[in-house]
């Protein structure tokens, strides 16, 4: 069951970020983002990690990438991609790098010894697991990205906000 | 998990038990096209429909059937895969919240799992949030596939619409969640139990009465009802992003639509109304069933009856009411209710 | 109980995909999914470690993840936006006023 179900969410994973990135329509990536971003909520389940998937879908699918298709809409840009390439050997050189990069991390991977899984603690991947964790041990990180996010919508209000149209 | 029956018998059980409930909700959207085409009609000194069987009883089956031959067409350049998409995504994701909805007592059990509900997960009510914050991709699409300008406004105003609100109906359960101290919606509802002062239900709507009014109008701009259907408003935008939907399509963007009014009565019904919760509760478990969709009709009733008394709102209007009241007020409810939970001990007081 | 290392080789799979979108693809929406796939591939390694060594730390970590994405999501936005505004483009290539 566990390993049909991993399986099947890897495939789906994989072929969606395919899509994702060769997709010439920017609503059709998005989308296929989503799928994506659904698998590995599916996978973080598999993980025990409860909390972390219903997150993920929570800010990642229902206000990230809404605000991504958002802006796709807003400009309405279609493929976005002028017809004259500046760079001929973009294409190649890309993808020559992206497989060399999976070689050389998967080599990585496979070399070093993982060992036997430790077992896993009571109540792992619950909200009170994680509650506990990050409101005592990460309090001062937590509060610093209260600070982040605020900075950002602030950045956000300041780059958007026409000269003309300052509020009053 | 009951151990003492095979896997196969619960997953055969729990499809079943899916199966009824689908069943139920899709009863549920058409009688509720009825309702509340009956009650607009008494408010506005009308009859509404009652020509098809009696009281119109069979009016949702004749809909229904027009409906289904309608032809089902696709605009010029639509983009196909998404205009498909979009009214199967809403409907979807308005069954699936359903799951964890718990409609009776857990103590009522067959064949040793408990009847009233498909599943009780440790997140309980975010599982909700989840599924739901999906169901704006299902009106996005929507508006932007119908190549049409109506409808991408239509569309772009929902999904504003329906991430401002989200923020204050997050919010606004967050107070109820630091009560209960679970996300666990059956918990939630059995803390619920019992009366003050032998008359008064603990429900949770007496602790957070605020709480409970932030949420009703979440509710009601999240489901995109009067005075908040600014995405569906006919006069400014033709009925907005379905203006381009006809058939069966269009007919489930309204499907979801009842649906979703039923979703957030049940949730506001278990959070504040104190769920399956009532009297003889202790003697008949069964008969939470009944108090419950007691409760759910009761809200339904009064987004009918708003519908039918306010009128529509400014879309300036309705943004300024999310970001500068709802979310202010719902911000101060959770600060004011987490002072209290934690002074609470302190004071003397007890649960 | 699937191992570890099939998590941690999908999740390196994921990470290659993003960087080669973001390598290959001029328009700077998708450079910027690109991107969020990459981040979403670190959360999964993230995750599939809190397992393999039983410790949440790893969970608690793709929040911080999150909160980084939440804030680059929006900034980023907003210049591709005023970008648009100037040049009504959306490819990166056309971006080159600092070109020699």
């Amino acid at each position: 069951m566990e390993q049909v179900l991993f399986w099947l969410m890897a495939v789906v994973a994989v072929v969606s970020a395919l899509t994702t990135i060769s997709s010439r329509r920017p609503v059709h990536s998005a989308l296929a983002f989503l799928v994506t971003l659904l698998s590995l909520a599916v996978l973080f389940l598999l993980l025990s990690a409860q909390f972390v998937a219903v997150i993920q879908i929570i800010i990642y699918a229902g206000a990230i990438l809404v605000l991504f298709l958002f802006v796709i809409m807003l400009l309405n840009a279609q493929s976005g991609e002028g017809p004259q390439i500046k760079l001929p050997s973009q294409r190649p050189l890309a993808i020559a790098l992206a497989l060399l990069l999976f070689g050389g991390l998967s080599y990585l991977l496979l070399s070093s010894p993982l060992g036997a899984a430790r077992p896993l603690p009571a109540g792992m991947g619950t909200v009170q697991a994680v509650g506990g964790i990050l409101f005592n041990h990460f309090l001062l990180p937590f509060e610093v990205a209260s600070v982040l996010l605020l900075v950002g919508v602030i950045g956000a209000v300041v780059l958007t906000v026409k000269e003309d149209e300052q509020p009053k | 998990m009951p151990s003492n029956i095979s896997l196969l018998a619960l997953v055969l059980i729990t499809i079943v038990k899916g199966a009824v409930l689908i069943g139920a909700l899709l009863m549920a959207f058409a009688y509720g096209t009825w309702l509340e085409r009956r009650l607009v009609g008494r408010f506005q000194l009308r009859l509404g429909p009652n020509r098809v069987g009696p009281l119109g009883l069979m009016q949702p089956m004749a809909d229904g059937v027009k409906v289904i031959f309608k032809e089902d067409f696709v605009p010029a350049q639509a983009d196909r895969l998404a205009y498909w998409l979009a009214p199967a995504l809403v409907v979807a994701v308005a069954l699936t919240a359903f799951a964890v909805i718990p409609f009776g007592p857990p103590s009522v059990k067959l064949f040793g799992v408990p009847l009233f509900y498909i599943s009780n997960v440790n997140v309980g009510i975010l599982l909700i949030l989840a599924v739901t914050s999906i169901g704006a991709y299902g009106v996005i699409l929507g508006g932007w596939a119908s190549n049409s300008k109506y409808s991408l406004l239509g569309g772009l105003r929902s999904t504003a619409q329906l991430i401002s609100y989200e923020l204050g109906v997050g919010l606004a359960i967050l107070g109820v969640i630091l009560l209960a101290g679970t996300l666990e919606l059956p918990q939630i509802v059995e803390q619920q139990a019992g009366t003050w002062f032998g008359f008064l239900p603990r429900w949770n709507i007496f602790l957070q009465p605020l709480g409970f009014l932030l949420y009703s109008i979440g509710a009601l701009a999240e489901t995109n009802r009067a005075p908040f259907d600014l995405p569906e408003a006919e006069q400014e935008l033709t009925t907005g992003y379905q203006t381009e939907y006809g058939g069966m399509k269009s007919a489930m963007f309204y499907m979801a639509e009842y649906i979703d009014i039923v979703l957030v009565s049940s949730i506001a019904t278990l959070l504040f109304l104190g769920g399956w919760q009532g009297p003889f509760i202790q003697q008949l478990p069964g008969l939470g069933v009944l108090w419950f969709l007691v409760k759910v009709l009761a809200f339904v009733f009064i987004f009918i009856w708003l519908r039918a008394t306010l009128p529509r709102i400014r879309y300036d209007q309705l943004m300024d009411l999310g970001w500068k009241v709802v979310l202010p007020l719902a911000l101060l409810n959770l600060l004011l209710t987490a002072l209290i939970v934690l002074i609470w001990p302190w004071l003397g007081g007890g649960g | 109980m699937i191992p570890s290392i099939d998590y941690l080789l999908l999740s390196a799979a994921l990470f290659s995909i993003g960087a080669a979108g973001a390598l290959l693809r001029r328009n700077a929406l998708i450079v910027f999914i690109s991107i969020e796939l990459m981040l979403n591939a670190v959360n999964l390694s993230f995750v599939a470690f809190a397992r393999q060594l039983g410790d949440m730390t790893g969970q608690v970590y793709v929040f911080f993840v999150l909160v980084v994405a939440a804030a680059e999501v929006v900034v980023g936005l907003a210049i591709i936006v005023s970008i648009y505004r100037t040049r009504a483009s959306v490819d990166v290539d056309d971006a080159d006023n600092l070109r020699g």
